[in-house]
């Protein structure tokens, strides 16, 4: 146990786990905080009478859906420096693949969430002479965000979840500064990817725990 | 009564979808004080016409005057012609997110602006009239379907409308909760409320109506005092649909002979 603890006070080690556990939570909150956005306007462009619309916004979701998030994080990162020589900031590509991914989880969920509206409560707000707008503020909308909530938080913990791939662009992320730390303990102490491993899972529990505890609250809360 | 100006008054209504004719060349008087109740087989065009008077429906031909005034030529404001035509539908579509009391509420409070404390008073005053003041705090989930249903009727009538419309109402309730909802009706038919009713409980619309319409394919077949009607109903087809309510005692009969 005891040099369990000297693996974590050793150096900076403890500070960089920490450091790596402020980018995944940085990375994923900027991402879906863009995907909610975005996924929004992408969601309403979805349930759109205009086929084009709808075609474009299908093949979006289905062609995101099917890439690894992998190929998209090397495609965004090598493809426009090799090509272009553009050079974005690895944290940036990480952002902005995530929020592709997330964007297009997001629309498909307020579509979910818009279409599974029954027709009957637009005709019930209608016919006690609310405006279009007023439907939709007083009615519509409060009852997708209560149908989305479950969603976003889901799609946050899988976005948290997801970060590790951001250190193939070599972001140094919680479990990429894990790893390092393995590397150089591991040669004195054998039980020290255990340790650093175990903690690393603590560390994401400590930050998935609570957003779905959040989201149950949410969901008992509304159930009346 | 028989002098009462007209409420709603429907000239040569048509209504199609596509190439199919729901409703051909439909007029009727609704005034101040009557209680018109549709009846007539599925799908012959009842609920549709309901739907065409508060505009949840295009009409193709025709005109529907509220009060004198047409809502169909020119440029109508349906938000504001809504709220003189209470609708009350099969699935009460209470809004779930809100208690009863909110549910009330929203309408006159948004659409009509007026203030919560004067318009929760009167919302208040119709919910202990249908027997519902101590659920105004519940949420639609907690309530039967005959609550909801109450609910529902209260929350068209704080609009203080002109005219309400009934679209088959009881269709979807238990037969034990058929009746409280009725009794509501009735009650608003003694006090003089303006209505059009579409359902399919006979002895009900006997009871209320002042005069029965009876529609079949789109179009009024006849229409006549409920008495009239229900013992000598003048045209086949409502012969044939009364026929379907009646039940012989034949199988008792038989048994007896054994």
């Amino acid at each position: 146990m005891e040099s369990a603890i000297s693996i974590f006070l050793e150096g900076r080690n403890l500070a960089r786990l920490m450091e790596g556990v402020w980018i995944t939570l940085k990375i994923s909150a900027a991402s879906v905080l863009l995907s909610v956005v975005f996924g929004l306007l992408v969601g309403l462009l979805m349930i759109s009478r205009k086929p084009a619309l709808q075609a474009a916004t299908r093949f979006y979701l289905e062609a995101i859906r099917v890439m690894p998030i992998l190929v998209l994080l090397y495609m965004f990162y090598y493809l426009p420096d090799k090509n272009w020589g553009l050079h974005f900031e690895a944290q940036t590509v990480a952002i902005g693949v995530f929020t592709l991914w997330g964007t297009a989880e997001m629309a498909d969920l307020v579509r979910g969430a818009l279409t599974s509206m029954p027709a009957h409560q637009r005709e019930s707000g209608r016919a006690i002479g609310l405006t279009e707008g007023q439907v939709n503020r007083y009615i519509i909308i409060p009852q997708a965000v209560r149908r989305l909530i479950p969603g976003v938080i889901n799609l946050t913990t899988r976005m948290i979840k997801t970060t590790p791939f951001i250190y193939f662009i070599s972001v140094p992320e919680l479990l990429k500064v894990g790893q390092q730390i393995v590397e150089i303990s591991g040669m004195k102490n054998n039980m020290a990817s255990f340790w650093v491993y175990g903690f690393i899972f603590f560390l994401y529990f400590l930050m998935c725990y609570p957003i779905s505890c959040f989201s149950a609250y949410l969901e008992k809360k509304w159930q009346n | 009564m028989a002098v009462a100006r007209p409420v709603l008054k429907i000239t040569g209504l048509h209504k199609r979808y596509d190439q199919l004719e729901v409703i051909g060349n439909l007029s009727l008087e609704v005034r101040k004080g009557e209680v018109l109740v549709v009846i007539g087989p599925s799908g012959c065009g009842k609920s549709t016409l309901l739907r065409c008077i508060n505009g949840l429906e295009t009409i193709q031909g025709g005109d529907i005057e509220l009060n004198g005034q047409s809502i169909i030529v020119g440029h109508t404001r349906w938000n504001l012609v809504r709220q003189q035509i209470g609708m009350v539908f099969q699935s009460y579509d209470l809004f779930p997110h809100m208690t009863v009391l909110e549910n009330i509420l929203l309408g006159p409070m948004k659409a009509q602006g007026r203030e919560r404390a004067e318009a929760t008073k009167e919302a208040e005053a119709f919910l202990d009239r249908v027997g519902l003041l101590d659920r105004k705090d519940s949420f639609p989930r907690q309530l039967s379907g005959g609550q909801k249903q109450r609910v529902a009727i209260v929350r068209a009538l704080c609009m203080n409308p002109e005219i309400m419309l009934f679209d088959e109402v009881t269709a979807s309730l238990d037969p034990e909760m058929v009746r409280e909802v009725l009794d509501v009706i009735l009650g608003l038919a003694e006090q003089g409320m303006t209505m059009l009713i579409v359902t399919h409980e006979m002895a009900f619309a006997r009871a209320v109506a002042d005069k029965i319409v009876f529609m079949d394919q789109g179009s009024i077949v006849e229409s006549a005092p409920p008495d009239i009607f229900f013992q000598n109903p003048v045209s086949d087809r409502a012969r044939k649909f009364l026929n379907i309510f009646q039940f012989e005692g034949v199988k008792k009969e038989e048994r007896h002979n054994d």
